[in-house]
């Protein structure tokens, strides 16, 4: 009996917590229940709002001093790298610090195969580098798995971090990659307007938004369908006791692999289109950082419930960004939150029922001293 | 003979955890290996189901040499495990959990009547079916394990201590529901440290010390044992 039954503190904790369970079910029961033409219209109204955001530009929400349109874009990014990252660390429970890897060779890839000022000079368009860009992902992808995804837990989240910086250092130190002064002239996405001018162009960034829009849509989409079917169900499996998998004929191996891979491949496309956008990269855009703060949208939000990742990718990109009149003290304040959150939500904002379900059996575990 | 293990040496880096132990398992039986706490009964059922790589020695499955076969493979060839402990799905609800039993089968047809039989032997699994299994009682968490491991219909199930932490009723329940299984028909491995009851359920049984077996005999035999009686069933 530990000093806190004693107290009947965990009655009291459990009790806060079966209430915080039930705010989060209870909008989610209430729309479950809600008629099918209802969900669709609802569904629909909040999209247009979406699309409409940087035209509208609501007074509280836009951004005093930056561009608000650009804010969303990258906001919009952030989402992206967050629901790749999350089918790694969410639904395949594979801790990776070095996601930015798969962001920057997705960048780089358009940059090098795009841009007629890269060695390579193929100059080939946009649409061409981001089916090569989400491939090259996805084969680093495999290329870190395959030798590290027998490593678990710890062992593993250090040396994927180890990968992001590599992928950063090679590009730092190698001519193709343009070395500290990156690659410029990077392609952006086709498309023209009516007066001959191009419709992703310098200026204007709200085409950017409505393309990562329309990805976050197809990715969201994507990887519902991915959870449930027999790879989600394995990943979950994996996830919840990687041991007992292997025990019920999961070839666990293969399976993180894939998460890996399509991970990867998720993170390659938001850093293409990144890449586009940008014009120009260099290896100053893909710091450790961004890993961290790539990891702390889906955690802050909630690993494993992509609504919720997206909500964490949406406070991690904006809320610096609508608050930079606080300057460097909002890193301060942002690091407070995540310790905060950590205390008292170590499950996220918006968690997965399984997950809240499987913190909890963990922290029995742990109380009754059995092996985790 | 459904499972014949020869020699078998399992080490943890530098340090042996089995020094070379043979056993077998015939059709149809009931064949118990108890051993204390770290005796190596654990890294026995780990290196039969794959988890744990085989140093020396082989494993052979009905007459097959599974010894460096992938463990999800062995799944496939009719050997399903009950891990120890809270080896269930946690955040999955009873059904799922059982759902992932038949993982690894390719026959999906006959996934009704196996579910029969696991709610035939453990009914609470039924009244519990859409509960999320990690907040089930020890008991019902362990039933839970070997109804699991029941649906991927094996030819050998392979029970990790599965009277560990429970009461003692509940544990009489556990072994008849044991017996219940293998006269339906699959055999049965069965690693305790239970000795009393592990012996009374088999029909063989093999003492683990130490990383070696010392003895082995009918479960009758053992439980007359005099020096048995007096290491592991707490009589002198």
């Amino acid at each position: 009996m530990t000093i806190s039954d004693r107290l009947g503190l965990a009655d009291r904790l459990r009790a806060l917590d079966d209430r915080r369970v039930q705010l989060v079910t209870r909008p989610r029961q209430w729309w479950n229940g809600l008629p099918k033409p209802v969900q669709w219209v609802a569904f629909g109204a909040f999209a247009v709002l979406l699309v409409l955001l940087p035209i509208l530009d609501p007074p509280i929400l836009s951004t005093p001093d930056s561009d608000f349109p650009t804010v969303l874009f990258i906001v919009g990014v952030y989402c992206l790298a967050a629901l790749g990252l999350n089918i790694v660390v969410g639904l395949a429970g594979l801790l990776d610090l070095g996601y930015v890897g798969f962001y920057a060779v997705g960048a780089y890839s358009v940059a090098v195969f795009g841009s007629p000022s890269s060695q390579l000079a193929t100059a080939y368009p946009w649409l061409v580098c981001v089916p090569i860009a989400i491939a090259l992902a996805m084969v680093a992808g495999v290329v870190l798995g395959a030798p590290t995804l027998r490593l678990r837990g710890d062992y593993l989240a250090i040396v994927t971090l180890g990968f992001g910086e590599i992928v950063r250092l090679t590009a730092l130190n190698s001519g193709v990659l343009g070395g500290a002064a990156g690659i410029s002239d990077v392609p952006a996405p086709p498309g023209e307007l009516a007066d001959g001018s191009r419709l992703f162009g310098v200026i204007d960034a709200k085409p950017y938004y409505w393309l990562a829009l329309g990805l976050i849509f197809v990715i969201v989409a994507a990887s519902r369908n991915l959870e449930r079917s027999r790879v989600g169900r394995a990943w979950l499996a994996i996830r919840e006791d990687e041991d007992a998998a292997e025990l019920m004929g999961v070839p666990t191996f293969k399976f993180k692999l894939w998460a890996f891979a399509m991970g990867a491949a998720v993170g390659g496309l938001a850093g293409a289109v990144f890449a586009g956008q940008q014009g120009f990269i260099n290896p100053e855009s893909f710091i450790i950082q961004l890993s961290i703060l790539f990891l702390a949208a889906v955690v802050v939000g909630g690993a494993g419930n992509r609504l919720g990742v997206v909500v964490g990718a949406i406070l991690v990109a904006y809320l610096p960004e609508r608050f930079r009149e606080l300057a460097e003290y909002r890193i301060l304040v942002f690091g407070l939150a995540l310790i905060v959150m950590s205390v008292f939500r170590p499950q996220g904002l918006l968690p997965s029922r399984r997950r809240a379900v499987e913190l909890a059996a963990r922290q029995d575990q742990v109380e009754a001293g059995v092996n985790v | 003979m459904l499972l014949e293990i020869s020699d078998l040496v399992v080490a943890y880096g530098r340090i042996q955890a089995l020094h070379g132990i043979s056993l077998t398992v015939s059709e149809g039986e009931v064949v118990t290996l108890i051993g204390a706490n770290g005796a190596g009964k654990s890294t026995t059922m780990r290196a039969i189901s794959g988890l744990r790589p085989v140093s020396r020695g082989s494993i052979r499955f009905d007459g097959q040499d599974l010894t460096h076969v992938r463990a999800d493979l062995r799944v496939v060839r009719g050997i399903s495990q009950a891990p120890e402990g809270r080896g269930i799905f946690p955040g999955m609800t009873v059904m799922e959990n059982l759902e992932m039993g038949t993982y690894a089968r390719r026959d999906r047809g006959n996934f009704r009547a196996d579910l029969d039989r696991v709610f035939g032997l453990f009914p609470r699994l039924q009244e519990r079916r859409t509960q999320v299994a990690g907040t089930m009682s020890g008991g019902e968490q362990q039933m839970l394990t070997i109804g699991r491991a029941l649906m991927a219909r094996p030819r050998l199930l392979l029970l990790d201590e599965p009277s560990m932490g429970l009461a003692p009723k509940l544990i009489q329940q556990i072994f008849s529901i044991i017996r219940e299984i293998n006269t339906q028909g699959t055999t049965v491995l069965l690693v305790e440290q239970n000795a009393q009851q592990a012996l009374s359920v088999a029909d063989r049984a093999y003492i683990l010390e130490t990383g070696s077996i010392v003895k082995e005999g009918t479960g009758r035999e053992l439980l007359g044992d005099p020096a048995i009686k007096e290491a592991y069933l707490g009589v002198a």
